[in-house]
């Protein structure tokens, strides 16, 4: 049972790839592939009264790498946890694989979040840190004590820390620290990977390796990514398209469109097309800042 | 040939080595006072019943070894079963606060009534209430003992640290699932902060019912022996009484302080040793 079990879900697994590797070379990462999300004209009013978003219409399309990037207090952040489902909009609704709230967890429509912080238990062992995914999605208790262990070697050998799965938190550095919490995100094989200023808290050496090996996971993964971000280098060079939103209240103010081949490395980096593309996010970013407060 | 880069603290001489540090200075310490001790008793001829020199001590420890010894036994029994349940209904307590709302406003001002009241004001009440004893000194001290246990579990319990709770909210873990695996783990260090002050409360706890009871023959405790010495003067045997009652306490903080470094010495601030 349990092999028949394993296999069908390789082959949806192939087959989602598959239909991804169609839908990507037939419209391209900005073309109209299937929206894994749709929020739609989602408001969010705290109770004290802060309009933190107005009105915000967002498709995220398979298999894109798509950031937010904005001023402080524009909404980005908020807008991603109403997609996590951590927050409920005060109006409008949001679409997870053109169903409610229920669909996230069912088959083939995961969400993983990676936090600004790398929200590790301290207590606990990188292995059981990377385990707890599975743990929480009960998953565990239906697998073998191998297929567990092998598949936190693999998530944790695809961040590269095999060698530090029996190592407790404090003794890794931020960036690995940082890197145990994606593993833990990527063991679940999620659809969806939403990521909360991940890097946002390192030094920007250990941020552009972290970059990197985000660029080759999210392409060797075929993942479909939300990325917020502080960093217009960082959205430029890992974003297939990068929404700008502007603040007071939060909406989106205009996109910009990362034609560039994947996956990326340190060439793009030093190219002066990238060097361009940041000076038009920069200048989009400028005018939504200044289209963010009417009332100065 | 040794590395002469790589730093062996073992090649030290031993007065340099950290464990014989900390023995040596609290040994020098205690002996430099008992030598002081002793020389003043002899010098001023301070008589025994007034006070007794150490080996006046150490003489009655030896001679009511049997006696003392039974009551210790006592002690420790009413210490440690009121410890064990205060641990219990203290837990107990502050899963049920962190639940609900309702729960906390309801329960806490009990809580905090329990702490602020003095025991030796409700002991002869608790005395005159229970039948047995040994109970009514059990109730005692695990009413003493009780408020850090609570307070600390509650704290513990509430200082998770934020991303996780989303993460865990965001798997949809159940309560249960939280609490197990993520506030009971978060607030251990705080629990055990509160377990090693309640030990030593169950102690006195223990000690100031039994004052108040006054209970003797068989089930006698060590303040009884207190009481009991101090009416026929004899001094050096209640000195040996407190000896013993001091033991016990540095005892059970030590097997706390040995659990705490057991459970958190890998993970936490708290309990692992500094690094140079």
């Amino acid at each position: 049972m349990t092999i028949m079990k394993a296999v069908r879900q390789d082959l949806s697994e192939a087959q989602r790839i598959g239909e991804l590797h169609a839908a990507s070379q037939a419209s391209g990462p900005a073309g109209a592939a299937h929206p894994v999300i749709q929020v739609l004209s989602a408001n969010k009013i705290f109770p004290n009264g802060t309009q933190a978003l107005d009105a915000v219409d967002l498709n995220v399309r398979q298999g894109e790498f798509l950031s937010l990037i904005g001023p402080s207090g524009c909404g980005k952040s908020t807008l991603l946890k109403m997609i996590a489902n951590l927050i409920e909009p005060t109006d409008g609704r949001i679409l997870w694989w053109n169903g409610g709230p229920g669909r996230i967890g069912s088959e083939g429509s995961r969400l993983a979040f990676v936090f600004q912080d790398p929200t590790l238990m301290p207590w606990a062992r990188v292995d059981a840190n990377v385990r707890l995914a599975l743990d929480l999605e009960r998953k565990a208790t239906s697998m073998s004590d191998t297929d567990v262990a092998a598949r936190i070697h693999a998530a944790l050998d695809q961040v590269g820390l095999t060698k530090f799965a029996r190592s407790y938190p404090r003794e890794l550095s931020g960036g690995m620290r940082m890197r145990v919490s994606i593993a833990r995100a990527l063991i679940d094989q999620p659809d969806l990977l939403l990521m909360d200023e991940p890097f946002g808290a390192l030094d920007e050496f250990t941020r552009n390796k972290l970059d990197l090996d985000l660029v080759r996971l999210s392409w060797e993964r075929r993942l479909t990514t939300l990325f917020v971000t502080h960093s217009i280098y960082e959205a430029v060079f890992l974003s297939t398209r990068i929404i700008v939103m502007a603040a007071n209240p939060g909406r989106i103010h205009s996109q910009l469109v990362i034609d560039e081949p994947q996956p990326r490395d340190e060439d793009f980096r030093g190219s002066p097309r990238f060097a361009q593309l940041c000076r038009d996010l920069s200048r989009m970013l400028t005018e939504a800042s200044n289209a963010g407060s009417p009332q100065v | 040939m040794q590395d002469p880069r790589k730093f062996n603290p073992k090649t030290l001489p031993l007065i340099q080595q950290e464990w014989f540090q900390r023995v040596a200075a609290p040994v020098v310490v205690g002996a430099t006072l008992l030598i002081v001790w002793q020389a003043a008793c002899h010098f001023l001829q301070i008589p025994v019943y007034l006070f007794p020199a150490p080996t006046d001590i150490a003489h009655s420890l030896v001679t009511h070894a049997g006696l003392l010894f039974q009551s210790l036994k006592i002690t420790l029994l009413v210490t440690l079963q009121a410890f064990a349940l205060a641990t219990l209904l203290g837990c107990l307590t502050a899963f049920l606060i962190i639940q609900s709302r309702f729960a906390e406003i309801g329960l806490f001002p009990f809580v905090v009534l329990l702490q602020v009241t003095p025991i030796v004001a409700i002991a002869p009440l608790i005395i005159i209430l229970v039948k047995s004893t040994s109970l009514s000194l059990v109730i005692c001290a695990t009413l003493v003992a009780l408020f850090p246990i609570i307070s600390n579990t509650i704290t513990g319990l509430r200082s998770v640290d934020p991303g996780l709770v989303s993460y865990f909210r965001m798997k949809r873990a159940g309560r249960l699932e939280t609490l197990m695996r993520l506030q009971i783990p978060s607030a251990l260090p705080f629990f055990l902060a509160g377990l090693r002050i309640s030990s030593g409360l169950a102690l006195i706890g223990a000690i100031v019912g039994e004052f108040v009871a006054g209970t003797g023959g068989q089930s006698a405790g060590l303040a009884y022996q207190i009481l009991q010495s101090g009416f026929q003067l004899d001094i050096p045997l209640m000195f040996a009484a407190l000896v013993l009652i001091a033991g016990l306490g540095i005892a059970m903080f030590f097997v706390m302080s040995a659990l705490t470094h057991a459970l958190l010495g890998h993970w936490h601030e708290s309990a692992m040793k500094e690094q140079r």
